[in-house]
Formats: structure tokens, sequence, C-alpha cells
């Protein structure tokens, strides 16, 4: 079985090999290692670009593979974010107040630390209790179960409700897009429970790992987010290929002749949709300890949009297409906002690449669309000689 | 009747005689009342001086309530201010300024009383002065700082002023007092009533002053006019707070108290025998505190129970500021009335914001109903094209000073711009991709970010202002609770003409015959000699134009700025999906809804906007699951697809 599913997808055995040589590489010029080659912030932009990867392939695998131009995809990588986030805040406070109060004569009492740590999370928008969706947030094991199961049940009623109702194609981004702009709208609220727009900060240091550097830490996150990726690319290799491959393939290219084929349409689509949901929100749950912050603006429409970008400029319908679009777009992105693309002086007006980069991208994505539908991933169908 | 008789005989008096009566001799004809003023004696006066109509009695009157009269030994009346030992005199009648030592002079000293009634006697003059604006400040005053004085002689000026409006003024002010301050109940009782179709802020506060009540708590059955007695079970906590401001009752003592006394009493390590280091729950602290509290070191605690049987033991009530139960029966009777009309009004208010906003939704969308629902294109790009027509017509204000002509030059020249960038993408990209809808949604998506980057780069990211003409400002109000800005008039009007005009072009014209054509079948009307490839551009630049015109528009009552066109595109997809692609009327439908229904979410919940918009579009996103081709659903063979 393991020999057929590799025989049919050569790639999965590069695309591993590739990322594991590029994980030993980053790990063995980095700060922890001793070169010092590749700085911690680097490092952290490399392991933040890898989780990006991994929500690219599951926006691959529904739109790429199964047609659904989800613009909500993003929505479900904030959710995972956020889970992970109120862990990561709740018990990094609880470790803050606990130490100021042992200075108090009298020991305090439950409420009272509950109380202060509140006070200190809440005090933002003005407010010191605790929200119901804050109930568990004191269990790194149930906020992680909460990556998985709110992206998964969110996904999993949405999806029922729009294939239900035979909700397609453009009527479905426009829907998926009002959910994402829905989520993010009551996300910007101060009773929302999750902080407003402030949203929740100070991830990057992990309870539990304080005396541990931050350099070790990137290092982890960074090896973490591989795992994840190679482990979700094995995944998604295996769902999109064999009988259940083919028919999502089958229902991207005529829903309906799949339909009259007697094959329950709905319940693939909502498969593919919950499945890409539960692995956007674990993205997410990596991702954001990596960037330290996560705000109700990272959730808007437009990055779902942009992930659909990086999809198709990557080439849409191969896995790797997908990573490499991620990874590029992330990457370029970063250099030229950054301020690390010269700029380029025309004499009678000087390009400011942070000013200029988002018309560029604009322009090149309206470029690839017209002219390379298939994506820089398409390139590659030249060097690889397909037997015929 | 008598001041006119007497005003009647003084012209004629004066004409035969001229400066024969002045205010000194008749000041002196009240020499004794003038100089040393009683309440009872001085209303004699304050007729006469009334019934005169000379030119300074107001100034005399006001100048004598505030203690600047002087009298000469001679019994000579001057305006006067001391300055050092000398007086700054002014003859009352000729204006001439002299000095004088004070020596030689006494002040008048009206008392309150007196003073009282010389304010009322000016408040007389002030309301029957000739000069409109004067009497129009007068009732200004009086109802920005009603007395029960001023009510007397504000009815007596009603009957004789020229001016229809002030005098409806008067009488509406009139009534206001009468409610308030009227001697005889019946009146009072007859005022208020006749204030209940009266939904103006004053007379309601005017209700709510005589509805003014005050909390209280007594052990015993209270008395006076008792509004409600109120429930103490609903917030135990709140009402022994009030108890124990009224010091009725001891203080509670919080958790933090518990705590700042049991780490006042600890003695070795521990607190009345407990260990520190047990205290770490609120029943340990509490026994410790119990038992502090029995060694008589600390106040005892007040349990629930203590709480309960306090508040038991006496009654809470609001009583009214006014005793006599009649009138306030009445006033509340009237307050439900008016308050009755202030909902209806309000829902009307309702109803025109949400016609408003469903005007903007309408312009906003209905360009993006021609491309995506007559051609099957998605624009994301469609936002920008509002942006665009924005700031061409701010472009246009930096060139055109005048407001007005502004406008108008805006408006058709924000259709050219947008027209030739709709037609420009349709070239250039769209054409391309007409078999591939989704990807006409990506590369749309590009042009839209590359726009706003450029606008971006072009104007900056602060917000540029686009000035409505004066005729514009404003807004009519109907009454203090229905009011709408003229904008927002003219944007609804805007909106109307648009339907009327795509409507028109679409139904009535050959290039509309040609649209249709081609939507229903392009191959078709390729063969009856149509060139479908004219018909789509002219189609994408004829609702680009209108977003342009829509950003014209928005432009006016908001701010632009290259992310204007982002805020309206995932409405305006919503306006369309909602109506039912391809249809003006859907539409039309579609925004009615939207903005009908945004308003009415955030009357329900005013306070937070952003949570109307969330439930909106929930509502949105369950509504397209019951209709999924939208409220006018396409009928037949073009539903098929």
């Amino acid at each position: 079985m393991k020999n057929t599913f590799i025989a049919q997808n050569p790639s999965v055995l590069w695309f591993l090999l590739a990322l594991g040589l590029f994980s030993i590489g980053v790990t063995a010029l980095s700060e922890v290692s001793g070169v010092g080659v590749i700085s911690t912030s680097f490092v952290k932009v490399l392991g933040k670009m890898l989780c990006l990867c991994l929500i690219a392939i599951a926006m691959d695998v529904v739109w790429g593979y199964c047609g659904i131009l989800s613009l909500g995809h993003f929505a479900f990588f904030g959710i995972g974010g956020y889970a992970v986030g109120m862990w990561l805040m709740y018990a990094r406070t609880e470790g803050i107040v606990l130490e100021s109060l042992s200075t108090q004569v009298i020991p305090p009492t439950p409420q009272e630390i509950s109380d202060a740590i509140g006070n200190q999370i809440f005090g933002v928008v003005g407010s010191s209790d605790f929200p119901m969706i804050w109930s568990f947030a004191d269990s790194l094991f149930l906020q992680l179960l909460m990556v998985v199961l709110i992206p998964g049940l969110l996904a999993l009623v949405f999806g029922w409700l729009a294939f239900r109702s035979r909700v397609t194609g453009v009527y479905l981004s426009i829907l998926t897009q009002a959910m994402t702009l829905a989520l993010s709208l009551y996300l910007f609220q101060n009773d929302s429970g999750l902080r407003g727009n402030n949203g929740l900060s100070g991830l990057q240091n992990i309870p539990g790992f304080e005396a541990t550097s931050q350099a070790t830490l990137s290092i982890a996150f960074f090896l973490a987010s591989s795992f994840a990726l190679a482990a979700g690319y094995v995944f998604f290799a295996w769902v999109v290929s064999g009988k259940m491959g083919s028919v999502v393939k089958g229902i991207r290219d005529n829903e309906a002749r799949v339909r009259f084929l007697g094959y329950h349409v709905e319940s693939y689509k909502l498969f593919v949709f919950t499945i890409t949901a539960i692995v956007s929100g674990i993205a997410g749950a990596l991702y954001y300890p990596q960037a330290g912050i996560i705000n109700p603006g990272e959730i808007a429409p437009i990055a779902s949009i942009y992930l659909a970008v990086w999809v198709a400029i990557g080439g849409r319908g191969r896995l790797y297409g997908a990573v490499i679009g991620a990874a590029l777009v992330s990457l370029l992105s970063s250099w030229f906002t950054g301020g690390g693309a010269p700029n380029i002086n025309l004499g009678f007006y000087t390009v400011n690449w942070t000013d200029w980069w988002l018309v560029l991208l604009g322009f090149s994505f309206v470029a690839v669309t017209l002219f390379f539908p298939k994506g820089i991933g398409g390139l590659f169908d030249y060097l690889v000689r397909k037997p015929q | 009747m008598r001041q006119l008789f007497l005003a009647v005989i003084l012209c004629l008096t004066s004409a035969m005689a001229a400066q024969a009566q002045e205010l000194q001799s008749l000041l002196q004809t009240h020499v004794d009342e003038v100089a040393k003023p009683s309440r009872t004696s001085v209303s004699v006066l304050l007729e006469d001086l009334a019934g005169s109509g000379l030119p300074g009695v107001a100034d005399f009157l006001e100048n004598w309530s505030d203690k600047n009269i002087w009298q000469r030994d001679d019994g000579v009346f001057f305006i006067a201010t001391p300055q050092g030992d000398d007086l700054a005199l002014v003859d009352i009648d000729s204006g001439a300024q002299s000095f004088a030592p004070q020596s030689r002079f006494q002040q008048t000293k009206p008392n309150g009383g007196v003073r009282r009634l010389i304010g009322t006697a000016l408040v007389q003059f002030q309301l029957s002065d000739p000069d409109p604006a004067r009497r129009a400040s007068a009732i200004a005053s009086i109802a920005r700082k009603p007395e029960a004085a001023q009510l007397a002689p504000l009815l007596a000026a009603i009957k004789d002023d020229p001016d229809a409006a002030l005098k409806a003024r008067k009488i509406q002010v009139a009534n206001f007092l009468s409610a308030r301050f009227a001697p005889d109940p019946g009146d009072r009782i007859a005022a208020i009533n006749s204030l209940s179709k009266d939904t103006s802020v004053e007379a309601r506060s005017v209700l709510n002053q005589i509805l003014e009540a005050s909390e209280g708590v007594s052990a015993t059955p209270p008395e006076g006019n008792i509004a409600r007695i109120l429930d103490p079970a609903q917030d135990p906590d709140g009402f022994y707070a009030k108890l124990v401001a009224a010091g009725m009752a001891p203080a509670r003592i919080s958790p933090a108290e518990v705590r700042a006394a049991l780490e006042a009493n600890i003695v070795a390590g521990k607190v009345a025998s407990i260990p520190l280091g047990q205290l770490d729950s609120d029943d340990a602290r509490l026994r410790a505190y119990t038992l502090l509290s029995e060694e008589g070191l600390v106040p005892p605690l007040v349990t629930d129970e203590d709480r309960d049987n306090a508040l038991n033991a006496h009654v809470f009530f609001e009583r009214y500021a006014e005793p006599d139960p009649a009138i306030t029966k009445a006033a509340e009777a009237t307050r439900q009335a008016v308050e009755q009309r202030v909902a209806w009004a309000q829902g009307g208010d309702l109803v025109l914001d949400g016609l408003s906003l469903a005007s903007i939704y309408f312009l906003a969308a209905i360009g993006l109903a021609i491309t995506f629902g007559v051609m099957g294109v998605i624009n994301m790009a469609h936002g920008e094209f509002i942006m665009m027509g924005a700031y061409t017509g701010y472009v246009v204000q930096l060139f055109v000073p005048d407001y007005t002509l502004s406008i108008i030059v805006a408006l058709p020249l924000a259709f050219a711009v947008t027209f030739g960038a709709g037609v420009a993408m349709e070239r250039l990209v769209i054409r391309h991709l007409y078999h591939r809808p989704l990807e006409t949604l990506l590369a749309t998506f590009g042009i839209s970010i590359a726009l706003q980057q450029l606008a971006k780069n072009i104007f900056g990211t602060q917000a540029r202002p686009l000035t409505s003409p004066d005729w514009l400002g404003g807004a009519w109000m109907i009454s203090d609770v229905i009011s709408i800005s003229y904008i927002r008039i003219a944007i609804f009007v805007l909106a109307l003409m648009f339907l009327a005009l795509i409507l028109y072009v679409l139904k009535r014209t050959r290039l509309g015959l040609e649209v249709r054509a081609v939507t229903q079948n392009p191959g078709m009307a390729a063969s009856m000699g149509i060139n479908p490839d004219r018909i789509n551009m002219l189609t994408f630049g004829f609702g680009s134009g209108i977003a342009g015109i829509a950003g014209v528009a928005i432009g006016l009552y908001a701010k632009v700025t290259s992310e204007m066109g982002a805020d309206y595109i995932v409405q305006s997809f919503m306006t369309v999906v909602v109506g039912g692609v391809g249809n003006v009327w859907g539409t039309l439908a579609g925004a009615s809804m939207i903005g009908g229904l945004q308003k009415g979410i955030e009357w329900l919940n005013p306070s937070n906007t952003l949570a109307a918009q969330t439930y909106m579009i929930l509502f949105i996103i369950l509504f397209i699951q019951f209709r999924p081709k939208g409220i006018v659903a396409p009928k037949g063979r073009a539903a098929a697809d």
C-alpha cells in the first residue's frame, strides 16, 4: 500500500527530502548551533513561512482540488491562533500574578488570583471579569483541543448549510467572505471577550520555558512547523490520491456529472472543507506563538484573499505549487515591505518599494492569472516529462 | 385695553407738548415708593411705569433692581456708580453724565421681594417690546429658565403681539409655565393635558420636571405623593448600600476589608489562632474574622441574612416633589401619551435612516449588479472604482473652488474617468477570462490592491475632504425627533434618478435591448448582428461609471480615503446576491433589506454598530440558505446556469 502511494506521488518524497534538508540547514546555521548566520528573528520569519505553507496546501486542496474558492480559511487560521493564544496569555499572566501576590502576608484566595489575572488581561478593554469563552483557558490540553474543534465545527456547520442548499462558485466565495467579515467584526468589539482590537499579545513567551532563550524557542517552533508541514503534506497527498482524490477532482471539474454517477457530492465537499479548516487552525496555532501577537485585523477578509493569491501564483492543483507560492510571496513581501529591496531612482521619481510593492504584487498577480494560469508550479511540467 | 388707551393718550400728549411727561417727573410723583420701596407699595408704581410707555423705563427698572439708583438730597433720582468718593451720575431722561460727591446722595436698596416684582415687570416690558428680536430673546430666556412669577406677565403679553409666530411661541411657553406654576390645579391639569401632542424636547422636560421624584427609604409607611414602592429583592446589595448611605444600617464588610482587618490583627503568624497559611480561602478568612469580631477587635460581619432582614424592615419608595396627586397622575398619563408619540416618531426616523442607508447601498451596488448580474463577471475592483470617483471629485474641487459648480463638474467627470477605467479593464483583462469566473475574481482583486496602493501613493494615507455645497448643509428638522440631513436626501434623490436611468437604458433603448440579448444568449445575439464584444465593453464601462458617480455621492458624506472602496465592496456583493443576480429591482430590494435591517439591528442595540453589522451578515448567510438565488430569483432557462 505504502509503495503504491509513494509510487503514485513521487513528488512527496522529493518534497520531504527538500523540507528535511531545509530544516537541518536552518538549524545548523542558526544561533542555537553557534554559527549564527541566520538570526533568531529570521528563524521566526522562516517558521511563520512554513505555517503559511501549511495553510496554503490546505487552501490548495479545497480550491485547487475540490474547486471551492473559500475566502474563509484565514478565519480558521485566526481561530486556531486565538485558541492557543488564550492559554499562552492566561498561563503567563497567572505566573506573573502568583509571583506578585506571593509577597503578601496572607496567602491569596483562588477568587483573588482569578480577579487579578482578569484585571491584567481585560484591563485594556475596561473589564475584569472572565468571559464564558475563557472557561478552559487554564488547561493547555483543552485549548489545544479547541484549536482543532472550533474551526472543525464551524466549518462543518457552515459547510453543511452552504453545500446543502447548493450554493456554489462565486456565491460560495462571497458567502465565506461574509463569514470571515462577520467573525472579524465580532472580534473587533471590546465585549467579544477577546480584548477587542488589542488582540492577544506576548504570545512569544511560553509559560514554563521562561528560562529558555528565544533563540532555542524559535528553533523549536521552526522544527515543529516543519514537522507539521511535512505531516500535512503527506496527509493531503494521501487525501487527494486514490479513489477519493479522483472523486474530489471530479467534483471540481463537473459537479453535476459526479452527482449523477451516484456520489454524495455534499459529503465529499463537507469532508474536504472541514478537514482543511482543521489543518488551517493547527497552522494558526503554530504561527501566532512565533508572531507574538494576534488581533482581529489578521482575520480580515483581505487575508483570505491573499491566501488565494499565493496558491494561484504557486500553481493550483499541485501541493508543492501551493508551498512554493506561499513561501515565495510571503518572503518577497517581507523583503519588499521590510525595506530590504533597494529603491530605484528613475531620475524624476524614486520608487520606494515599501510603497510600490503592493502595486507590483497586484499587477503581477493579474499577469499570472492571464498568462500563467498554472502558476509557478506549472514550470515543473516543462522539466518533468510526463509519461503520455 | 387700558394699556392701549394710555398709549394713545400719551402719544397725543407728547405730540401736543414734546417732553411734557418725563420719567423723572413720574418718579417724583411716587418719590417715597422709589426711595423706600416695599412689596405692598411698589406695585402701584410699577403699574404706572408700565402704563407710561416711556422709553427709559426698562433701563431704569434694571438699574433699580441692581441697586444703581441714587437719590439726591433734593429728591431727584440718578443712575449712579460709585467711583472712589464720587459718584458717576447719569441723568435718567437725558442720559447726560456728570460727577458729584457721594455725601449728598442716598442709595435706594429694594429688598429681595421687591426685586422679584421688578424682575417680573421687566419681563413684561421685554415681552411687549416693539423690537421683535428683543421679544424673541425674552421668550427664549423664559423658556430656558422658567419661573412661576413669569407666568402672569407672559399671559398678559400674548394678546397684543402682532407677530403670529412669536404669539404662537408665547402661547406654547405660557402653556409650559402654566403646567408647572399655575396657581389653580385645574388650570395646571388642563395645561398638562394639552401637552400630550407635543413631542418637543421642551415639552417632555416640562413633564419630567413635574414628575421629578426622589428616592427615599423609611421604616414606616411613607407619606406624601408616592410615585412607586420599590422592590429591594431586585438588587439586594444595591438597596442595602442605599440603606447604609442613609445611615439606617451598618456597612457591609467587603472581602478587601476582611483581608485588611486580618492583616492588622496578625499575632505571631496567626490570626485569631488560625495559622496564616490556612487563610487562602474565603471561608477560612470569614471564620477568622468572625473569631476576631467575637473578641471585639473588629466590627461584626453583616451576613446575607442580616441584610435581607434589614431590607424587609424598610420600605423603599420614590416620592414626587409635587404634592398634588391629581397633577402627577395627569402628568404621568400625558407622559405616557407623549412617549407613545415619540416612539412612533422614532420609528419614522428609523425608516428615514434605513431609506437613506439603503439608497447609499443601492448606489454602491447597482454598478456591480450590472457587471456581476448582467455579465456574470465578478469585479472585486468595483470598490476601487467608487474610490476613483470620489478622488475625481476631490481633484475637481482643487481646481474649481465653487462647491456647487465643482459637484456639477465632478459628477459627469467621475463617470467619464471610471467609464474609461472600466472599459480599459474589460479590454485588457476581463475579456480573456469570460469562461473562468473564479479567475476573474482573482484578477480583479489584483487590480483592486494595485489601485488601492496607487491611490495611497498619490494622495497619501490621510482622508481627503469632499466638501458639499452650502445648500446641502444642515438637516431637515421635521420635529425634535425626526430629522434627516439634506445630503442624505440628495443621495436618496440621486439613487432614484439612477434607478430610473438604468431602467430606461435597459428597457427602452437600443443599447439596453442589445445588452439583454447578449445576456440571454451571446451566440444568438451575435448571429443577429449584435457585436457581443462591443456590448460587453459598454456594459462594463456603464457599470463602472455608475460606481464613479456613487463615489462622489459617498465621498460627500463620508471622508475620501484609499480604503473607502473596500468598506463597501462586501456590502455591495451581499446586496446583489441577496437581491437576486441580474435584476435591477432585485438590487433595490436587496439594498432596502440590508439598509433597513442594519438600522433595525442598530436600533435594538444602539451602543454597538459593530455587533449590528455582525448580526446582519449572519442573517444574510442564513437568508441565502433559504433563498440561494436571492429575493428576485431568475426564472426559466436563465436560472439554469
